[in-house]
Parts: C-alpha cells; structure tokens; sequence
C-alpha cells in the first residue's frame, strides 16, 4: 500500500476544516486521549499550549515510534501522510504556532519518505512553516522533553521538569508534543464532529500474522489476537501496552476490550497499543530478563536511580534466569523497584518497575521456582 | 497561607555526593546507590535551617527548596 496523495485525500474527506478555538473544545468533549503511550487529554493539552503560546508556539509531530515492537506509527507515516499534516496543521491553528516539526525515527525510510513527499504536496504557505528532524533510535527519544531537547540541542535526552514542555519547549516558545495517531485522530474529529471509534494496535510476538490493526475502539483483545492469524502456539499472557506495559494471564486477556478510557478505569492502559502474546513455550522469567536488560541500557544514564537502579534490576533478573531463583534477588527485586519508583527527570524509571512489578505479580511462580539454566553444547 | 517548603532534587544535576543526607538525615536517607530518597511532605519548621544549608551545600546544587503547594498544581 502506497502513500495517500493528496488529491485523493480531499477526494475522501473533503478539504481541511477550520480549527481554531471551537476545536480546543470540542477535543475537550470527546475525550480524546494521546495515542503515543502516556494518554493524556488532548483537549486540555492544546488548552494549555495556546495559553502559553504568545503566538510563538512550536508544534512537534511525534513519529519517533522507539517502542521495538510498535508499527503503527510508521505505517500511518507511510499510508496516510496527509491525515497527520491535516492534524498538525489543525495543531498549529489552534496553538497559534510559528513552526511544526515532523520528528521522524530514523530507520522508519519508506514513513520519512511518504511525509517529505506530502510535504511537497501542500501549499507554499503550509510548507513555509514544516521541518523535519530525525530521531535517534532510542527507547526515550519519543519522550516529550526529549523530543524538544533533540531539536533544541540536538540531543534526544530527557530534561528536568518543570517546566513542562507545553509551557516552555523549543527554544522557550510553548511547544505541543503530539504522537502521529493522534493528530490523525485530530485531523478526523474536525472533520465530523464527533469522537472517533478505532483504534491502531500492533499485535506482535506468538501470532500467525503479527502486525497492525485498525479495529472499533472496545474491540475485545481476543478478536484483534484472531483478526492477527490467532495465536500461533497456546498463549500463555499478554503483555498489554508495549514495554511500559501490563501483563495479563492469557485467560483474563482476551475479553478485555480496546479502549484506552476502559482500561485505565481497571487499572490497565492501552499505552502505544502493543498487544504482545506470550507462548506457554517460552520461559517468562527469561524473556522479562531480556526486556529489563534492554531498557536499563535504554536508560539515557542522566538519573542515578534510574541508572543503576535498572541495571541493578535487570542483572538480577537475569541472575534468577541463568542462575536459578535466589531469595535474596527475589526480594531485592521487590525492594528496588519500590526505591527507584518516581526518582528519575522522565518516567523511564517508573515504566520499567511498573512493567517488572507486573510480572512479579503475574509470573510470581514462576520467579519463585525457577531453574537454573545450565548450559549446554549443541 | 502559610508559606510551607519542600526538598525538590533535579535528578539529572544530583550524582549521589551524600551531603544532603548527612546534613538532613531526618528528611533525607540514600537509596542502594547512594542517591538521595526524600520524605514527602512539607519541611517541619525547626528542620527549616537545615534543610536551607542541604540546599547550599550540595556540591552540584542539585537540591532547591520550593513551595508545598506548587507541587499539587504540578501533580
């Protein structure tokens, strides 16, 4: 599937809308939340850029897309370029902005592509006001202050807080930090009226057909895993939101429905939309070693907490992976994750406790009785 | 209403010198690395001196005072 060109996108949704004010408002009445895993509310988001603005305000478009098994956001880049313009361009009106940048991962080259020739595409007055940045690809680069800080300095690291990045961002200008999916979504409600009803989920790992889904927001997760080819051997759970995620034993995951309002409300978030499906085949305790090993070297090693204290959680884990379970590591797991909660600029910290508490709690069992690994030759 | 203060630590800036701790060890204790874990809550009045000199001694001054009730707008 081909980029979108632009005169078949009027074609199919008729010509930009005006935003403005009314906008704010009505994204403050459906409700729309970010699609770039935090979910925060759209509506008051833009709210607070425009107050801060001074008519100076920078908006950045965030295809970063770090999170390794998310694929939405670059294939929206690569087949809808001009939705995401749209909302950007809806963005700017609205924030009274001098500037969007398009900050694009910098391996996703068929997403680059499509949105520098949409770009193109549009008018000399719209063009005037587009740049495009390349994001490093880094788990924290799709962070708020981090995307900022990129632009600024040229360095995709988180900064201290506050100030937030929508009172003061790029160069100190008020700065609207928005994922992809959301200004699609954004670009859609102008245009109707109403709240959208899909939602873009990438069902990834022991599936037939992995990959990206638009399904109706409240979608159960077991039909988009069946709308994926179904699971391609039995399932033993379902890490839900990517790696700053949830996991879910199999049997409670498939009648949860997709539908970020829903799930926050018991206790789970959709975050980037990473339904990833765990095999009973594979050792739990082995692969959320792997996943704590990756983001602790993902830690852009500013904050000591979260510097050491991953590192220091993710050998553990692997300790009790290779080694065999250890009480003493058991409970320094439970300890320091409790210590490094809360304690970093960002929340990468806080992301990878609360992904490692998870599965303390799903997987107790496991982590309670696991072998040694014992290496062997071929 | 009452000015009260809390112990705000930017987290890039500190890298675990411990003097803050040391000097305010009623508010401040250090984590398995040496970093400093801060009670929450306002600063009691009579910790007040001492928590101005962890301010001022930090050797990277990683350590401010701010406002209690900044932080519930922030929150």
């Amino acid at each position: 599937m081909g980029a979108e060109r632009l005169a078949s996108h009027v074609g199919r949704l008729g010509p930009l809308p005006k935003g403005g004010h009314s906008l704010v408002e009505l994204l403050v009445r459906t409700g729309l939340t970010g699609r770039g895993g935090a979910a925060f509310p759209v509506g008051l988001k833009w709210r607070a850029v425009a107050a801060a603005s001074r008519a100076s305000a920078v908006v950045i478009v965030n295809g970063a897309e770090g999170e390794p098994h998310s694929k939405k956001d670059r294939l929206l880049m690569s087949s809808r370029p001009h939705l995401i313009l749209d909302g950007a361009f809806l963005g700017a009106a609205a924030v009274h902005a001098k500037e969007i940048v398009l900050y694009i991962g910098e391996g996703h080259h068929a997403a680059m592509r499509s949105m520098a020739e949409a770009v193109a595409e549009r008018t000399a007055g719209e063009r005037r006001l587009i740049r495009i940045v390349l994001a490093p690809a880094r788990y924290v680069a799709g962070e708020s202050s981090a995307t900022v800080h990129l632009v600024d300095a040229g360095i995709a690291t988180p900064t201290t807080t506050p100030p937030p990045s929508h009172q003061r961002g790029v160069a100190g200008a008020a700065t609207l930090v928005q994922n992809v999916e959301t200004l699609a979504h954004v670009a859609l409600i102008a245009r109707t009226g109403a709240a959208t009803d899909t939602v873009l989920v990438t069902v990834a790992g022991a599936v037939r057909t992995p990959g990206v889904l638009e399904v109706d927001s409240g979608t159960p997760v077991g039909e988009a895993v069946r709308l994926a080819g179904g699971p391609s051997e039995p399932a033993r759970a379902l890490l839900l939101g990517g790696y700053f995620g949830r996991w879910v034993e199999a049997a409670d995951a498939w009648s949860l429905p997709i539908n970020p309002q829903a799930l926050r409300a018991m206790g789970l978030s959709l975050g980037c939309g990473v339904l990833g499906v765990l095999p009973v085949s594979q050792c739990p305790v082995c692969e959320v070693a792997g996943i704590m090993r990756y983001l602790a070297s993902e830690s852009s090693a500013q904050c000591g907490p979260c510097f050491f204290g991953l590192r220091a959680l993710a050998d553990a884990c692997t300790r009790i992976a290779e080694r065999g379970t250890d009480a003493g590591d058991l409970q320094r797991l439970h300890r320091w994750s409790a210590e490094v909660q809360g304690r970093g600029a960002c929340k990468h910290p806080d992301g990878a406790v609360m992904f490692l508490q998870s599965a303390l709690k799903t997987f107790g069992g496991d982590f309670a009785h696991h072998p040694a690994h014992l290496r062997r030759s071929a | 209403m009452s000015k009260r203060f809390e112990l705000a630590v930017d987290r890039i800036k500190c890298d675990g010198r411990g003097l803050c701790a040391e000097i305010l060890p009623e508010m401040i204790r250090l984590d398995s690395w040496g970093y400093p874990i801060i009670a929450p809550g306002p600063i009691p009045e009579h910790l007040m001196g001492l928590a101005q000199r962890a301010v001022e001694d930090c050797p990277v001054l990683a350590i401010a005072l701010r406002r209690a009730e900044a932080q519930k707008q922030k929150a």
